[in-house]
């Protein structure tokens, strides 16, 4: 008997039943949303985008199966090669990388292309948690601190110029299981402050929010009168804030490029073009608010049919859910992801291995991110980030890159009985 | 705490975009009207446009087919090009040239190939059609005119404007609209609603199959025919006489308000107007600024109404008990007034006068003491001027008719605060003379000959009239609104009428127009010579009077009233008095027996007097 038949009645089928639910009902719009009426195909031609994508999953299915078949001590201990090799297939892109809608994020091979940022998730998971549960590792000493930044980085740092700053973003999902496993509160305080300070400086303006500093710093100061320590703190925070606030206001008219600017201005409603930078946006909110309380119905999606939402099997995949499936159908999705990056985070805390609780947090995390980025901008929440869905979007190295993730994870968990 | 964050977010993000989708999906509506624009398109069915009829029930307009040959040129598949341009009858280079057109247009979008066809034409070429893929013949329906008149109350049918498509939704653009007379008046009636289908299209603009399987499709309803209460053969009489003269003649039946005949002079074939040369007919029409014969003279030409306003005066003066009827004034060429011997000129005749001679000689002296009488009865000028403002305007002057036609003008009836701007009261006091000219229908009074018939029509009631219009019934219903049926009454009591219609009788008789009497009809009438001036380089310039005459008959059961305008045309028997004798003969008897009358009048022209002020060179007037 192998591990693999050994450890089945082990394996978390409740993840792996959100899995092929998830990545049917993506099949299901992927057709409605790629499907052209006038051109009559074959029903199994592989020029049809729901064709290639069926091939994609029965492939994934074949590497579900390979990865549980693996041992589960296999990838902590091969972490670092993992990793390595994915760091290598990253750079590979600037010598053989090909070039696809302007950005250089593919290998091709004859007919099909990989994307390797899509795998290089999966592998910072593992090198993060190899690294984070070693025994000498102590996360709350900065030297440390540094070379875990450094593991989720590296990757990242070579993303961004492909171009693809979306899937960059990602990294910013191993704050996470960082933090789970004791990282200082302050990185976090830092992180949403600036965020907030940023968002509120570009749609109030910065004077607005510097009186609101200075005004909320002069409370505090009264209210702290007696107390001898920590005054100082208070002196120095309302100026960090204020020169973040400025550098903010300079960066984003000066360092920004115009799209980026119009990005954010779609959002902050500033800016109600609707015929070109907020199109996407626009076309995207149309379709989903078309589809009412139970959707239009299976390719009944007038949006969808029409071609209206650009990318819409890819990147806004989400808005032929909402239009022909309605709130009924969207809410269903929600609720799918969101419980399946529940017992994600529940299954990684019963974890007693500190590297599978750790690897566990960074697929939560990873999923999170993607989840928050994609559906934001799809309902128009958030400025233009194209990023995929998870097992739902078009495109077979996102669906094998998070189905990797993904199954790493099950069969980390289905191996926790034979720990000890 | 640590193991709560991730949780935590995860479960507040699912929250915000469940709301956010209740917010989309739910709650926000506008997107759905949205996407309708966005990806339904909805194709037209137009029905045809409702045929009109005259009060006999002779048809006036009704729809002609034509025929365009349309391409779609991306669906064109190759053909036998010297065969097809054999059945088009079209040289090869002019096929080709439209054929790039038309791909240059849109490759998917339908464009004319060879617009209007003929039925025959159509015919011969409807079996062919079919093996040339691409090609197809589209029908469409225009106005067909049956007569050549009456263009002025028909109207016209034109492509909306954007003012069209902004005050009322049904209408989109390429649409057709009715344009001025019973088109405009009875547009919803006579268009019907069209019909709708909608089309599914993707961001292409290309069709993808019904929308909801047809299910919100609607078919047109046909517009509804009408009959109108002209007589035809009494319009296109009227229009022949009118013919080389400007103005206007409408007669009404003054026992229902109806609409006999509405004919303005100039006017043009209402065919001018339909087809291919429509925009060049339209265009030569409209920079025709000397004789304007868009302008509709009958229903907006304001002119000083002249010696028929004298009965009104008369009547006014009886209803205010300031003038007997037998009581006689004396005429001396004219009446002197105010302390400087100001004269309101008069022409030969006997004199001292009493009323019905003096209607029948339309003596100014007798009118101008009535008037004063009528004005001066009040303490002051201005109590009487509103009080003979209010009689007027209880004749429908000085204000909209009402008629159910969509232009007009309200005319003019002076009122003390008219006066008392214009004499600068209290600083300077004015006195019932200095509106003097009132009393002869001249000076500040201006009426339309539209309100000039229907005061004649209702002396002809003796103190009543229905609003006239021009609707009798909509697909032989009794479907004429309410207000047509409404008598109004005048503010004179019946029995004042008496005297006046004598007097109008006694023009016939021995007065003006004694020569014009038709045997064995007695007509009333009154004659109206009205001066009038133009501005000439800025100069005020007296022209020729203007021909104004107002009559019914016969006398006692009145069949029709009408009032008659020529613009310059000598004086009030000379034109508009045999205008009307003749109309009236050709209405009651349907023959004409006055053969020499009827020549003069077709014979005459007033052209040359239209020329005068134009001519850039002194004349005379009235000669």
């Amino acid at each position: 008997m192998n591990s693999f038949s050994r450890s089945v009645s082990n394996f978390d089928w409740l993840i792996i039943l959100l899995y092929l639910a998830l990545v049917s009902i993506g099949l299901i719009n992927i057709y409605s949303a790629s499907i052209e009426p006038d051109v009559v195909t074959g029903s199994f031609d592989l020029s049809n985008l729901y064709t290639k994508q069926l091939i994609w999953i029965i492939l994934s299915l074949v590497i579900v199966v390979f990865i549980l078949s693996l041992e589960a001590k296999f990838f902590e201990r091969f972490a670092s090669v993992i990793y390595i090799t994915s760091l290598l297939s990253l750079l590979g892109l600037y010598v053989f990388g090909k070039n696809i809608s302007g950005a250089t994020s593919w290998y091709a091979f004859g007919s099909f292309s990989l994307q390797p940022s899509e795998f290089a998730k999966a592998a910072t998971a593992l090198a993060l948690a190899k690294y984070l549960s070693d025994i000498q590792t102590n996360v709350k000493t900065l030297q440390h601190q540094l070379k875990a930044f450094l593991i989720i980085a590296l990757p990242a740092i070579f993303i961004i110029p492909q171009p693809d700053p979306g899937s960059a973003l990602v990294y910013a999902a191993f704050f996470f299981p960082l933090y789970r496993e004791g990282l200082s509160g302050i990185y976090l305080i830092v992180g949403l402050t600036s965020v907030v300070l940023f968002v509120l400086t570009l749609a109030v303006g910065p004077m607005y929010v510097i009186a609101a500093i200075l005004l909320v710093a002069v409370i505090l100061l009264i209210r702290k009168r007696k107390k001898r320590t920590g005054k100082s703190l208070l002196y120095i925070l309302p100026i960090v804030c204020i020169g973040f606030v400025f550098s903010v206001n300079y960066i984003f008219q000066n360092v920004f490029e115009q799209r980026h600017r119009d990005r954010f201005n779609v959002v902050l409603g500033k800016d109600v073009d609707t015929k070109s930078i907020g199109y996407n946006t626009y076309q995207s909110e149309i379709a989903i608010g078309n589809g009412g309380w139970l959707g239009r119905g299976f390719l009944k999606g007038t949006q969808t049919k029409g071609n209206f939402v650009p990318e819409q099997h890819t990147d806004y995949i989400f808005s032929t859910v909402g239009e022909e499936w309605g709130f009924a159908g969207s809410t269903l999705v929600i609720f799918l992801f969101v419980g399946l990056m529940m017992r994600i985070i529940y299954l990684a805390e019963k974890q007693k291995n500190q590297f599978s609780r750790i690897y566990g947090y960074s697929v939560a995390g990873i999923l999170f991110i993607h989840f928050l980025v994609n559906i934001g901008m799809v309902t128009g929440i958030f400025p233009t980030v194209g990023i995929p869905l998870p097992f739902f979007s078009y495109g077979g190295s996102g669906l094998w890159g998070f189905t990797i993730l993904l199954f790493i994870f099950v069969k980390l968990d289905g191996n926790r009985a034979n720990e000890w | 705490m640590r193991k709560l964050l991730l949780i935590t977010v995860v479960l507040i993000s699912g929250l915000a975009f469940t709301g956010r989708l209740f917010y989309l999906q739910v709650l926000d509506n506008s997107s759905i009207r949205l996407s309708e624009n966005n990806a339904i398109k909805r194709i037209y069915d137009y029905p045809q446009r409702g045929h009109i009829y005259d009060r006999e029930g002779k048809l006036l307009v009704s729809n002609q087919p034509s025929y365009d040959v349309m391409v779609i040129p991306r669906e064109v598949k190759a053909f036998d090009t010297i065969e097809l341009c054999e059945l088009l009858k079209m040289t090869k280079e002019r096929l080709n040239e439209r054929l790039n057109k038309a791909r240059v247009y849109s490759p998917r979008l339908p464009s004319v190939v060879i617009p209007q066809l003929t039925k025959s034409e159509y015919a011969y070429l409807q079996e062919k059609m079919r093996k040339y893929e691409g090609f197809y013949i589209q029908k469409r329906s225009l106005r067909d005119y049956q007569i050549d008149y009456g263009a002025n109350f028909l109207g016209y049918i034109a492509e909306v404007n954007n003012r069209d498509i902004k005050q009322n939704a049904y209408y989109e653009s390429g649409d057709l609209i009715g344009r001025q007379g019973v088109e405009q008046q009875y547009e919803e009636v006579l268009r019907g609603v069209k019909g709708v289908k909608y089309v599914q299209k993707d961001r292409f603009n290309r069709d993808i199959g019904a929308y909801k399987n047809g299910t919100l499709d609607t078919l047109p309803q046909p517009g509804k025919d009408i009959k109108l209460t002209v007589d035809s053969e009494l319009q296109k009489y009227g229009e022949e006489l009118m013919v080389n003269k400007r103005g206007g003649v409408v007669a009404i039946d003054p026992s229902t308000g109806e609409i006999l005949a509405l004919i303005a002079a100039p006017n043009y074939d209402p065919a001018l107007l339909v087809g291919r040369e429509r925009s060049k007919n339209f265009t030569d029409l409209y920079l025709d600024s000397i004789s304007k014969p868009l302008f509709d003279r009958v229903l907006q030409g304001e002119y000083p109404p002249g010696s028929p306003f004298k009965t009104l005066n008369a009547l006014i003066a009886l209803q205010e008990g300031v003038v007997d009827v037998n009581e006689s004034f004396a005429c001396h060429g004219g009446y002197y007034y105010g302390s400087r011997g100001r004269k309101l000129g008069c022409h030969h005749h006997a004199s001292p006068l009493s009323m019905i001679p003096g209607i029948a000689n339309s003596c100014n002296a007798y009118f101008a003491n009535v008037y004063r009488r009528t004005i001066e009865k009040y303490p002051t000028p201005q109590e009487g001027i509103e009080v003979w403002n209010k009689h007027l305007a209880s004749f429908g002057l000085g204000q909209y008719l009402g008629y159910d036609l969509p232009s007009g003008r309200p005319g003019y009836i002076p009122d003390s605060t008219y006066y008392n701007k214009a004499y600068q009261y209290p600083t300077y006091k004015w006195y019932s003379t200095a509106t003097l000219s009132n009393s002869i229908g001249q000076g500040e009074v201006i009426t339309t000959p539209m309100q000039l018939a229907n005061v004649t029509a209702a002396i002809a009631n003796r103190g009543w009239f229905y609003t006239p219009h021009i609707l009798k019934d909509i697909e032989g219903k009794d479907t004429i609104p309410e207000q047509y049926r409404t008598k109004h009454h005048t503010s004179i009591e019946p029995k004042y009428f008496d005297p006046v219609v004598q007097g109008m009788f006694d023009v016939y008789n021995y007065g003006t127009a004694s020569t014009l009497q038709i045997p064995g009809i007695e007509i009333c009438g009154k004659t109206g010579t009205a001066e009038n001036f133009t501005k000439i380089d800025g100069k005020r310039v007296q022209l020729t009077d203007h021909s104004i005459f107002v009559a019914f008959a016969p006398k006692d059961n009145p069949k029709i009233a009408l009032a008659v305008f020529v613009e310059n045309g000598y004086w009030g028997s000379r034109y508009a008095g045999k205008i009307a004798s003749l109309m009236i003969e050709k209405y009651l008897k349907k023959e004409i027996t006055r053969k020499d009358l009827e020549d003069w009048v077709l014979t005459h022209s007033l052209e040359d007097e239209y020329e005068k002020p134009l001519s850039g060179e002194p004349f005379k007037i009235n000669y």
